[in-house]
């Protein structure tokens, strides 16, 4: 028998308190990730192989420099709260700790080291 | 909470896992969800080095593009777009299913089938299209 109240059962919370926050932001994300990959895959094609002046000269442009900046954030949370999915799914005790905590450090590593060069490129550094 | 509940005499049953079913391709194109889902997690280390790589320095920038134009390399660039190609297909056929639509056995296959046979198809034609745009190809 359930023992929350209506109130807090509308507010969808659930138990753990995140799990429908945890849903929609993984859709949210997505739908962006859609939007933001389909335009840097563009630009992935036309820069792989390509010097450095070239490179920068296409970052130099702020809508670039921006839609990659925004496609590493939507990017690095949505791999963050995916794999936390199947970390938690597959590992038990506490090693998932470890994991879960190793996650958000690698999103992390990910999501400033990119966003860094992305600005440093795109200052002309 | 399965680690603080104390052992039982005689454990739980389990529903009915992967060795029992015969495989299906909606299961099996969710698996390949999650697998290339992973696969992107540790490929994202692929774009962060690219971006690292030009900002460090013209001549750790060569070298990079270097190893990723190496046959190696290649292969794995080929698997990455694959497997974010796969990822999408998969991601827009929940965002369907979200809806409650597609749900009958008929769509499910449909689309599970489109998945992989589309993500090859729209793979092999990037690539198609790179190979023509760097004279690859004649």
């Amino acid at each position: 028998m359930a023992m929350t109240t209506p109130l807090k059962r509308a507010r969808g919370l659930g138990s753990a308190h995140e799990g429908p926050g945890h849903f929609v932001k993984q859709r949210v994300t997505a739908a962006a990730n859609l939007i933001l990959f389909a335009f840097a895959l563009g630009l992935l094609v036309a820069l792989a192989g390509a010097d450095l002046a070239t490179v920068k000269a296409s970052l130099a442009h702020p809508l670039v420099a921006v839609a990659l900046i925004a496609l590493i954030v939507s990017m690095t949370v949505h791999m963050r709260i995916g794999m936390q999915v199947v970390i938690e799914d597959y590992v038990h005790g506490g090693t998932k700790a470890l994991l879960l905590l190793a996650n958000t450090f690698f999103a992390a590593a990910i999501a400033v080291v990119s966003i860094f060069a992305v600005l440093k490129l795109s200052f002309g550094g | 909470m399965a680690g603080v509940t104390p052992e039982r005499a005689r454990p739980r049953p389990l529903s009915p896992h992967l060795q029992i079913y015969r495989p299906q391709i909606n299961m099996v194109m969710s698996i390949v969800h999650r697998i290339t889902g992973v696969g992107l997690y540790v490929g994202s280390l692929l774009l962060a080095w690219w971006l690292f790589a030009a900002a460090t320095s013209p001549s750790y920038f060569e070298f990079v593009n270097g190893l990723f134009a190496t046959w190696p390399g290649m292969i794995i660039l080929v698997g990455f777009s694959w497997a974010l190609i796969h990822h999408a297909l998969g991601g827009l056929r929940h965002f369907l299913w979200d809806t409650g639509a597609g749900l009958d056995i008929g769509t499910v296959d449909l689309l599970s089938w489109g998945s992989i046979v589309l993500s090859v198809l729209l793979t092999a034609g990037l690539w198609l299209y790179i190979a023509c745009e760097r004279g690859w190809v004649q």
